[in-house]
């Protein structure tokens, strides 16, 4: 995963749930950061915004932690180049 | 406390133009639920909804007076007429001089402000049709209502998002048993489809992008509908003095709030207004038969109230049947508490339990004889119906075979 990608989760994350940005690191699980359901739906958008990418529901049922959420934006991001690319 | 019974009921849902209809599909277990087509939903994660098939203004109201009103104000004065109707009401000057009008909506008209949005923002045109507000507020069923029947008594309408209705009939049966009034035309109505509302449920990933499968393994989420259903309550001995029919009485209305959370549900906010429920009419849990479930199907819903009601009713709950008729007339929000007392009212009058349609797998975490995907034949003498609204406000209604 690029540290980048990385960086703009956490960053995402942080103003979302408006928590101080050094209290969001990749090992961080949901819970620990008390996101609850709402937060994540709101997460979800604002992530769906920074990356200019669609999250299906399917995706994130089992996300549980950052890292699984970095690792399913990547997986999204990357799908989202290789169509821009073919559609060249 | 005088005692209150239902008399007239009036429906439009997705299960049909009026009551002998919609009761026709509870009993047939079929779904409404069908891909939507009053909206354009190519751009939208979901696909399907309950709506009112093929509907049009034109045997229901002239064009200019259906130009007043937004698609949920109409649906309010149509299942108006036909409780009314069904009542046989006998007016009088005091009748329409004291009557009550309480009705329920969530989004009242917000598709009609949805489009005049559109013509500002969209279109850039710099003007909104001037019966944007009229059509658009939430009340503007009841005021159609009054203005249909020229009733000058007390009307309002209360906005407690998917608990609106449980609200409002609740209020009507207090003012009714208590004395305040002597008939009252309650329910609610709600017309959600339209883009930029069918975007916003989108955002909260609750809507299925399939059907509606309450307490099932498998559910993936609400199905949204659209209706309304309006109940005429009457004192029960002036009703028996006129010979009117008497479909079911209310005896009981319970309310509380989660101060929880705006979303999430919680088991201790359902149990309380269950509860409160059971006070107000002065039952034990083990009169119950059937309770006729807010049943979302969402994957939080459906386990917190399989929790709620093994919570209130003990061991009892082994014996009750529960179901969710969302499955069949969706989610109408405002509306929804209406439809499922109108639905309960009938399951008592008829014998006939409505199932759960689209079940195809039980879940642990909802345990509970949901009348898997068939009507069943039961003489249940009382039910109850369950209300659990976004913003944790709870109403619950309790029923009684007449």
């Amino acid at each position: 995963m690029s540290d980048d990608l990385v960086k703009r989760v956490l960053k995402v994350i942080a103003t979302s749930k408006r928590v101080p940005p050094e209290t969001v690191t990749i090992d961080s699980e949901f819970q620990q950061l008390g996101i609850d359901s709402m937060d994540a739906v709101e997460i979800l958008f604002a992530l769906e915004n920074e990356f200019d990418i669609t999250i299906p529901d399917e995706e994130v049922r089992t996300v549980r932690n950052v890292r699984q959420m970095c690792q399913g934006v990547e997986k999204l991001v990357a799908a989202k180049s290789a169509e821009t690319k073919a559609g060249q | 406390m005088r005692r209150v019974a239902i008399t007239g009921i009036g429906t439009i849902s997705a299960l049909g133009r009026n009551t002998a209809e919609f009761a026709e599909a509870l009993r047939a277990g079929r779904s409404g639920i069908g891909p939507i087509e009053s909206t354009d939903v190519s751009q939208v994660r979901f696909q399907n909804g309950a709506e009112v098939k093929d509907y049009s203004h034109q045997p229901y109201f002239d064009d200019r007076r259906a130009d007043f009103m937004d698609r949920f104000a109409q649906f309010a004065v149509i299942a108006a007429r036909e409780a009314v109707e069904d009542a046989a009401v006998a007016w009088t000057p005091e009748l329409r001089e004291t009557a009550a009008i309480i009705t329920g909506s969530c989004v009242g008209g917000q598709s009609t402000e949805d489009i005049g949005f559109q013509e500002v923002y969209k279109l850039r045109h710099n003007r909104v049709h001037p019966l944007t507000i009229p059509k658009t507020m939430a009340n503007a069923g009841a005021s159609h209502m009054s203005m249909e029947f020229g009733i000058t008594g007390p009307s309002f309408t209360i906005s407690t998002a998917c608990s609106s209705s449980g609200h409002a009939i609740g209020q009507a049966y207090w003012m009714v048993r208590s004395g305040v009034t002597d008939l009252a035309i309650t329910g609610g109505s709600e017309a959600p489809f339209s883009y930029g509302i069918l975007k916003a449920w989108e955002a909260m990933r609750v809507v299925s992008p399939e059907t509606c499968r309450p307490f099932s393994r498998d559910r993936r989420g609400m199905i949204l509908g659209e209706g309304a259903a309006m109940l005429v309550l009457e004192p029960l001995d002036a009703a028996q003095a006129r010979g009117a029919r008497i479909h079911a009485e209310i005896v009981g209305f319970g309310m509380s709030s989660d101060a929880c959370h705006i979303t999430q549900p919680s088991v201790e906010g359902a149990v309380r207004a269950m509860r409160a429920a059971l006070r107000d009419s002065g039952l034990a849990p083990e009169a119950f038969g059937y309770i006729n479930a807010h049943g979302t199907a969402t994957p939080a819903n459906d386990p917190t109230e399989t929790a709620g009601i093994r919570c209130v009713f003990g061991d009892h709950a082994r014996r009750l049947a529960v179901s969710s008729t969302k499955s069949m007339h969706g989610h109408t929000l405002g509306a929804a508490a209406a439809l499922e007392c109108a639905a309960t009212a009938l399951a008592l009058r008829d014998g006939i339990l409505p199932p759960t349609a689209n079940f195809s797998e039980p879940d642990p975490e909802c345990d509970l004889d949901v009348i898997p995907n068939v009507a069943r034949l039961a003489q249940v003498e009382y039910a109850m119906s369950n209300s659990f609204a976004f913003g944790g406000l709870n109403a619950v209604l309790v029923l009684r075979k007449a």
